[in-house]
């Protein structure tokens, strides 16, 4: 052997003994999340920053389809194999605690005071007990998308900023054809989509009511508020005529087609609409209540340290919890995924709010509210229901809202109970 | 060794033919059997796929039995039943007797009967989505608007939407039935047709006495599998009504729908096994009588 191939060879083993060694020493946490590009790609850099600031910790990325939640994660925890740090829907959440699949973050290291002071109020549905079970990187809520070229057709300025400047807006926007059909809507409509969202927590409080008690688990939107909330939201098709439920079959596929003027959704739309080639848009905040009152809706997905996590690779998962929760990384979520910042120091900078894209879901974001739900699905089908009962069964609003409640309280029952 | 050494010929014969039938029925047993067992001891338990099993005795059954929506979806699913099969059959036996007679482009034709058949249920509820879609995008709707007809309401109705995702179903099927029934016309030996050619029979009593009669063991096989198709109706009212699962106030929920939603996205297990085990019920009762019926005297 020529010396030097002697001092390659010398020099690999070398190479091989101190990655070796290093890699033992090295902690490897892994970090789930369903498939969706720009949260993985936001994820990998936050990984990298990560790792760089931490170089005895690896972070092991893995994703899998949405469908596969409860089966791989439910799974995977419980045989010591899977996530040490796992993304969740808030809503789940409660569900996965009570499986004992998800450990609370420490106080000492998440303090409940702090957190309640840092992070806008609607992440306080993530508490039990005294404890914080998990914490986000981004929230949505909820705005008013419109098409500017329509808005510029039918000579509008602004978008409405209320409840009644919503419905003229959207009667100028309406178009029929010779027959009477739409063939344009003012505002899209659907309690399959975002809509139920915008009825329970903005609507019904708009119109006086609330959705629920403080418990989450008694229905009280079947009053005043409710029926009128529901009767101004139906009455849109039936009596203003500017919206089709089913119109051009999915509400955000007309927006897009730009065959509606106006179309509320969350701000996870906004990576769809900004592929849309020739569609113009802007945003608002979503149209005030008859007296001036302003409500969003939030939901967020949330980072939690599942109780496999032990030892060292609990620690490194705290850390990485705590680092994927910092400014920071909340600036890059918004920059990759489009995703609120879930801190107002994070979210509510000068930028941030004058942006006019972003802009009107953070200042949603202030006096959003978030709904806790037993099963989301079927909490949609009730309203679902209701809005069908009036519009093909004549059923009146009130009848409607409280065959509704009655309904939604079996469901909470059975949850709760 | 010497324990297989001691045996026969024929215990050898014996041993080897239990191994080698080892193989498909512990096969069988795991992925049959044990799903089975297992899904009718889920539906006496709660279990939202998360946390342990708890036995809740027959809480899901008398659920079951009060819910408002599993009757509306039973009704649902007999009516899909009634209507699917007869209907179904009906038009691929017309086709199908007027075809076998048919010798211009006869295979062209058939092929194009089969097509359907082939193609994906999502692909072909989509499109058949889009057709019945309102006034600016749906085909049907815009034809009627064009000639001044007032807009029809498929998929949005209590009274048509069952229908409207009844006529693709039907219409996809028909494919097989029609080279079932070919088949069935073809086995039929000619002899009887000459025989009753030679004495003068009208072709009305040819269909109904020679025809008809002998095609029995073919009509039984499609009625059975046709019937077990729509008991088990899913896809095209799935994809066809995934806005709104189960069309308006659940007007085209099939059983098999309610499962899977009870299942997938309220994550009530129990529940959903206790109504798997009631479809399972109604398919076999469905199938051995319609077995009985129809079987040779």
């Amino acid at each position: 052997m020529t010396s030097w191939k002697k001092k390659l060879l010398g020099l690999t083993t070398g190479a091989v003994v101190a990655m070796s060694s290093g890699a033992s020493l090295a902690v490897e946490i892994e970090y789930w999340q369903y498939i969706f590009d720009a949260r993985i790609q936001a994820m990998d850099i936050l990984i990298e920053k990560f790792e760089a600031a931490n170089p005895d910790i690896t972070v092991k990325q893995t994703t899998f389809p949405y469908a596969d939640y409860r089966t791989k994660v439910a799974a995977a925890i419980p045989a010591g194999e899977g996530p040490d740090v796992v993304q969740l829907f808030y809503g789940w959440l409660n569900d996965y605690v009570d499986a004992e699949l998800i450990t609370p973050l420490p106080t000492d290291m998440f303090p409940p005071e702090q957190i309640e002071a840092e992070y806008f109020p609607m992440v306080q549905a993530m508490k039990r007990d005294g404890q914080y079970m998990a914490l986000p990187t981004a929230v949505r809520s909820l705005a008013l998308f419109y098409n500017k070229r329509l808005f510029a057709e039918a000579g509008i300025e602004a978008p409405p900023a209320t409840l009644d400047e919503l419905i003229e807006t959207a009667k100028k926007l309406t178009k029929k054809d010779g027959s009477g059909n739409l063939t344009q809507v003012g505002i899209t409509t659907g309690m399959n989509a975002q809509d139920h969202h915008w009825f329970r927590e903005v609507l019904v409080r708009q119109f006086g009511g609330a959705p629920y008690d403080a418990s989450n688990a008694k229905v009280t939107y079947a009053d005043a508020g409710g029926a009128a909330a529901l009767k101004w939201y139906t009455d849109l098709q039936t009596v203003h005529e500017v919206t089709s439920f089913g119109f051009m079959d999915e509400p955000q596929a007309a927006f897009k087609a730009g065959r509606a003027g106006m179309h509320i959704d969350g701000s996870f739309r906004i990576g769809a609409l900004d592929s849309t080639r020739g569609l113009e848009w802007g945003v608002a905040e979503l149209p005030a209540g008859p007296d001036g009152m302003k409500s969003n809706y939030s939901s967020y997905w949330v980072n939690a340290l599942t109780s496999k996590a032990t030892g060292e690779k609990a620690e490194a998962a705290k850390k990485f919890i705590a680092f994927i929760t910092t400014d920071e990384a909340m600036q890059i979520w918004l920059d990759t995924v489009g995703e609120l910042p879930a801190k107002p120091s994070a979210g509510l900078t000068d930028e941030n709010k004058m942006n006019p894209v972003f802009g009107p879901f953070i200042n949603g974001l202030g006096y959003a509210k978030t709904t806790v739900f037993a099963n989301e699905s079927g909490q949609r089908q009730v309203l679902m229901d209701a809005t069908q009962r009036i519009f093909l069964e004549g059923q009146s609003p009130e009848d409607a809202i409280a065959a509704a409640a009655a309904e939604e309280q079996k469901i909470l029952d059975e949850y709760y109970n | 060794m010497n324990f297989y050494g001691a045996l026969t010929i024929k215990q050898k014969q014996v041993v080897w033919a239990w191994t080698f039938l080892a193989v498909p029925a512990i096969f069988y047993c795991l992925i049959r059997f044990y799903p089975t067992f297992n899904a009718i001891a889920l539906s006496f338990q709660e279990w939202n796929l998360l946390g342990a099993r708890t036995w809740t005795g027959i809480d899901n059954y008398t659920k079951l039995f009060a819910d408002p929506v599993f009757w509306k979806v039973f009704k649902n699913t007999f009516i899909y039943l009634l209507l699917g099969t007869p209907i179904s059959l009906l038009i691929s036996f017309v086709i199908a007797y007027n075809l076998d007679k048919v010798r211009f482009m006869h295979g062209t034709i058939r092929a194009l009967y089969f097509l359907p058949f082939m193609t994906s249920t999502v692909a072909m509820a989509w499109l058949w989505r889009w057709f019945y879609q309102p006034v600016p995008i749906g085909l049907f709707n815009n034809a009627l608007a064009t000639i001044g007809i007032p807009q029809f309401e498929f998929l949005n109705s209590t009274t048509w939407a069952l229908p409207s995702i009844l006529a693709p179903a039907v219409w996809a099927g028909l494919g097989f039935q029609i080279i079932i029934f070919m088949a069935g016309l073809r086995a039929i030996p000619q002899t009887y047709y000459e025989a009753a050619r030679i004495d003068g029979v009208g072709s009305w009593t040819t269909l109904w006495r020679i025809t008809l009669p002998l095609l029995k063991p073919t009509i039984v096989f499609l009625v059975v599998l046709s019937s077990i198709g729509f008991l088990r109706i899913f896809d095209q009212v799935f994809n066809m009504t995934s806005n709104n699962p189960g069309g308006p106030l659940n007007s085209t929920k099939p059983l098999v729908l309610m499962i899977y939603e009870t299942a997938f996205s309220s994550f009530d297990m129990g529940y959903a096994a206790a109504q798997t085990v009631v479809l399972f019920t109604v398919l076999l009762i469905v199938s051995l009588t319609q077995l009985y019926i129809m079987r040779d005297k």
